[in-house]
Formats: structure tokens, sequence, C-alpha cells
């Protein structure tokens, strides 16, 4: 079925055709429409769920890590504040091998108070353990909850679907949304191992010496490696069943490319736009899109990147006192390399200040002009 | 006379509390109630370590670690998912003081007013004891903690967290002894049957931090009933409060102080504001209950 959605609600209905069985959330601009339709649906008997309405987004992470202890599918969104108010919680979700799956919506962090989308929520959470997905439009949102629950149920890890507040959130687009029966054939029932079971009586995460912490967290780096391979499985498996193709990856016109411009999320679609008229202009340019940033593909990253003469790393994003977060990893991925390109990182739209395709045509011009980055950062659309 | 208490354990053997500690015998009584269809969520406190570290596990039903302030929350999430698997359990958020009064009060507070089904146990040992006797709300008037120095004890009054539970109205709230074996095993029979949020906070005599000899825990815990520094009561939906333990001849408050090095410091002046206070709190609860 045909239908025009909205981010946010590409997120509910991702959750609903999933059949998730527990969901709790707590409302924040702008992830608030996501749980209001869950709520209705659940009101309804539309989703069969139970929906555990929480004082604060740290109980909703703990009431989802809960039940998905006991073995059900488990769902909430949040933003910002709210993700980092669940920070404690999402290490538990990972270290407990809860398969929890969130939809985040891209949010700039307070002071000052901001609304407008930027990574740094998302990216702030990089290593607790949560797979990262960044969506580029509401097709890719909704598809990517189905596909997230087939990964993280298949290792017990814990996955994140990002977009871009009110880029993606708030703005309507045309959906499909997959008939029951498909998703039912990609995504059967979850099945817990090791759950909660009053039959069968265990404790978990209790009090764990180091002569055995150090091998559970190697696993959760194993299986972190081992979902690489599970995303494009579930890539596939998914174009087989609903036509729409997915992979860790996306690249737009990079096999004759001498430059890459390399992004995520809504700038990267706004990127391959911008791409298009550099390439009517004669420019020999192409794009790669991180669309999974946990697990990082670094090994695909290198087989696209090495043989490129400049790569332009552009982030909505910060890490304070380095550089661009997206631009720190690429450049590590890279660095053992004998034949690697320049990097040159970009951080532009923080705040959600716009980043046009003539934004990002200017820094392509710019940067190619230049023989090497002197610099860990260009900024672009810095007002001083 | 033959005592109420069921004879089957729950609880194994061999723990890793401290000797004499209520907590310990609080969990032991609590399993005897509620039997083996039970789910145990606790939230960081001593019993995260009196369990047994991994792979052990001493309560011999699931229990599920959490986050300090994530008893109440975690539990709701378990009794969902349950309830969907169309198992009938009953889902026990176990915690002390700390992540009742202090750090978990907002979760517990969100968790009983949605009346999430669930019986929370508060075992009130009145401080944080886990990470070496540092004061918490529940802390009384007074006391010496390792954060309230005899140079500068206590200075406010322990929280009233049974008041603050029952304006929630939920369907069952009490108090219990270690002490009162009967009562105690009593109230968590009773509050087995019922659905909702049920709220138990079980006085539990710490040794190691009230500074007295392990032998004298449950005469302490007696002693609190006594004196009436810890009376038991019921409260239904908040608004039907019943004394269960009459004290008319109470014991001195003094009794109850002197064999606890966290009061040794005090004064006479100190105890007898102490007596006041315990008076006071006793007048407050006799206007409540007889209503």
């Amino acid at each position: 079925m045909r239908k025009v959605l909205m981010g946010n609600h590409a997120l509910s209905y991702g959750a609903k055709v999933s059949r998730a069985q527990v969901i709790s959330a707590y409302p924040i601009t702008p992830q608030t429409e996501v749980v209001e339709l869950l709520s209705k649906m659940c009101a309804s008997g539309e989703l069969k769920a139970k929906f555990i309405k929480v004082e604060s987004e740290h109980s909703a992470m703990a009431a989802l890590i809960g039940a998905s202890s006991v073995g059900v599918r488990t769902f909430t969104a949040t933003s910002a504040q709210g993700l980092a108010h669940m920070h404690e919680m999402l290490h538990w979700a990972a270290g407990a091998r809860t398969p929890v799956v969130m939809g985040n919506i891209n949010r700039a962090f307070a002071p000052p108070w901001s609304v407008w989308t930027e990574q740094n929520d998302s990216l702030s959470q990089r290593d607790t353990g949560w797979m990262q997905i960044y969506a580029q439009n509401n097709q890719e949102v909704l598809d990517s909850v189905i596909q997230a629950y087939k990964v993280a149920e298949s290792l017990d890890l814990p996955a994140m679907v990002i977009l871009a507040a009110f880029v993606l959130s708030h703005t309507s687009e045309t959906v499909e949304i997959p008939g029951q029966e498909k998703v039912d054939e990609f995504l059967p029932p979850y099945e817990r191992k090791y759950k909660i079971d009053p039959d069968e009586p265990h404790a978990f995460g209790g009090l764990t010496d180091p002569d055995n912490y150090f091998e559970l967290r190697y696993k959760i780096q194993k299986a972190m490696e081992e979902a690489l391979e599970k995303w494009e499985e579930a890539g596939e498996e998914f174009e087989s069943i609903f036509g729409r193709k997915y992979g860790l990856l996306e690249t737009y016109k990079v096999s004759d490319a001498k430059s890459l411009i390399v992004s995520s999320s809504t700038i990267a679609s706004t990127a391959r736009n911008a791409v298009d008229r550099l390439r009517e202009k004669g420019e020999k340019v192409g794009l790669l899109r991180i669309r999974v940033f946990r697990p990082f593909p670094a090994e695909k990253i290198r087989g696209i990147l090495s043989s490129v003469g400049k790569a332009i790393v552009i982030d909505r994003n910060i890490g304070f006192g380095a550089s661009g977060i997206f631009y720190q990893e690429i450049k590590a991925a890279m660095y053992n390399e004998e034949q690697k390109p320049p990097i040159f990182g970009v951080v532009t739209g923080l705040g959600g200040r716009d980043v046009s395709s003539k934004d990002i045509i200017e820094i392509y011009q710019d940067v190619i002009r230049r023989e090497e980055p002197k610099s860990d950062i260009i900024w672009k659309g810095l007002k001083l | 006379m033959k005592l109420k208490i069921p004879e089957e354990e729950i609880m194994g053997h061999g723990n890793l509390a401290c000797q004499g500690c209520g907590a310990t015998l609080a969990m032991r009584l609590a399993l005897k109630a509620l039997g083996s269809n039970t789910v145990i969520v606790l939230p960081a406190c001593c019993w995260s370590v009196i369990d047994g570290p991994f792979p052990h596990s001493v309560v011999n039903v699931p229990l599920f670690h959490t986050a300090f302030a994530a008893g109440p929350s975690t539990a709701s999430g378990v009794k969902a998912a349950l309830e969907i698997q169309g198992k009938d359990t009953n889902v026990v958020a176990w915690a002390g003081d700390g992540g009742t009064y202090d750090i978990g009060l907002g979760t517990l507070s969100g968790a009983a007013e949605r009346n999430d089904d669930m019986i929370y146990v508060c075992y009130d040992n009145e401080a944080y004891m886990n990470t070496g006797i540092q004061r918490s709300s529940s802390t009384p008037l007074k006391a010496w903690t390792t954060t309230t120095p005899v140079e500068n004890p206590k200075e406010s009054h322990k929280k009233d967290i049974i008041s603050i539970m029952a304006a929630h109205r939920i369907p069952y709230l009490a108090t219990a002894s270690v002490a009162y074996p009967e009562d105690m095993i009593e109230k968590f029979k009773k509050a087995k049957d019922i659905r909702g949020m049920r709220f138990i906070l079980v006085f539990s005599p710490c040794p190691t931090g009230w500074k007295y000899a392990p032998q004298l825990t449950v005469k302490l815990a007696r002693l609190a009933v006594q004196s009436r520094v810890f009376p038991l009561i019921e409260i239904e939906n908040g608004i039907k409060w019943k004394l269960n333990k009459e004290i008319t001849h109470p014991s001195p408050v003094s009794e109850y102080l002197k064999p606890q090095g966290r009061f040794k410091h005090l004064s006479d002046e100190d105890i007898a504001e102490v007596e006041q206070s315990v008076e006071a709190d006793w007048n407050r609860l006799l206007e409540k209950t007889k209503k």
C-alpha cells in the first residue's frame, strides 16, 4: 500500500508491520508523532502491543530491556536530550544483548535549545554497542526498521534507525508500506535463547570478575563484525521480497570518479543532486553514502576510496577538540592503506542550518583547488 | 505454637551477605510467601552482591540485574512481556533505600502512577550500605554515616516514603519487619493476590552500617517496632490506613538507639529530640489510621 508519510510515521509503520510487542516511549520534539501514532494503533487494536507510557527516556529503555530479555520484540523512539538521558541504559541494552530497535531523530543538543537537525546526539552514543543506520528518505526509514529487527535479533544486538529532524521527520513523502504477509515472511517472530523464564531460572547481568568480563565484551565486538555480513544478507533478502535494495553503503557514479564526496543521512541525498550538476560541468565526481555506521564498514570503504584522487567527507556533527566524526572514522580506516587519497573534512549544517546542493558544489569546488588537507576541518556556511 | 511460615525454602544456601544481614532474611521470607513463579528485577543495591557473582545465584528464581534508577521501569517491561507470553508470574522489583527513596524515586513514582502490575519491595537499611555506608534520604535524624560524620550527623528527617507512595493511591502498601516473619509473609501473600502496584517496605537492620553485633538484627528490628520507630501498617488504595500492631506500652526509643554505633555520639538532648520526632510521627500515623 502506498501512502504519503512523514518520516516519523514511517517509523511507526515500520514498528507496526514488524509486529513490535512492547513499546515504551517518552515524548520529545521532533519525535512525538512516532509514538502518538503507535499509541493510536495500540489503542485501536490495529497493533497488538503493550504500550508503556513511561515518565522518562531512561525508563523507556529500561522497560524495553526488561521486555526484550523475556523474549518479545520491542520498539521506542527518541531524539537528542532523550537519547542522552537513555545513555546509561543504551550500554545496558547492548551488554544485556537485547535486540531493542529504536528510532532516533537527529536533533542538536542544548544549550542553547535547538530542535533542528544535527548528528551529535546519535554519534555521541557511538561506543554504546548499538548498531546505527542513517536513513536518507522515508521509505528507507520504514524499510530499515524491518531490517533492523532481522539483523538485531539474529545477533542479539540493539539497533538505532536514525533520521534527520524535520528534513525527514516532518517531511511527507510517498512510502510503500509493505504487506503484512511479506513482512512476516522476511521477519519471523523473535526467539530468544537465554531469557527470563520462571521455568528455567537464571541470573542475568550479575557481578562478573575480570576472569570472565573481558570475553563478554569480545563477543559483542564479534557480533558487531558479524553484523556487517548480516546487514548485507538482510539487504539482499529484503530486495528479493520487496524489490528495494539496501547495503552498508551506497555509491553513486563512483566507477570513473576522480573525487568522492562522502556523507550520510539527508546531506548524502542532497549531494546526489550536487554530483549530477557537477557531472554536467564535466567534473568526475561521485558519492559514497555511509548507511550503516555501526558496525563500521571499513573494508568496504577502503575498497572504494583507495583508488580515488580525493575524498571529501561532509559531517553534520563535530567531535569537539578533534574534527567531524565520520571524517575521523574514514581517515582511521584508510591510514594503513598504501594507496589512499588525501581526505578532506568538512563540518557544516550544525544546529540544522540548511545545506543545499549549491553548498555542496561550493565545497567540492573549494576542495578540488586544494592540494592537501592543511587542517582537519574545513568549515562551510559558518557566519563569523 | 506452630508458626505459619511455609517450610519450603526457595532461596538456596550460601550468599555474599554480611553476617546478620536483615536484607537476606527479608528475601528468604519473601520468596517463601511468593513461591517459585516469581521473577526478581534488581537495581543496584546490596543484593546485587548478595546474590552471588557470575555464574552463581542464590535465589533460584530468575533474577535480572538492572541499573540503579531502573528497578520499577525494568519490572514494568518484564511484566508486559510476560503478559504477552500469557504467563501469570509475580514480578518483583527488589531495591534498597537508595534505589527507592533517592535515585529510583522518579521511576517508582512513574510505575506507581501507571499502577503497573508488580510487587515493589524496598528493603530499607537506611543508607548506601553496598558502597560503604553513605547517607541516603532514608537515613534517620542524627545518624552517623560515612558522609554524615559525627561532627555533622544527618540533619534532616528520614523521608516519609510511605506517605509518598500512599499519595499515588496504589492498591496495596505495607510495612514489614524481619522481626515479624508471620506478619511479613501474610503481607507478601496478600500482595501476591492483588493486581497493580504493590509496595512493601521491609525494615532490614544492617550490622555493618549501623555498627552493632550481628546477632542483634532481629532484636533491633523488633525494638524498632516496639519503640514505635517503625510501625507495622497497611494502606489500601492510599486511603484506608491500618495499624497492624498496636504499641500501647512502647519501649523507650533509647533502647533501640543505644546498641547501634551509628547513634553512639548522640547526647541526651539529641536522644530526646529523636524521641520527640518518633512520637510526633506516631501521632500523625494514628490520625490516619483512626479515620
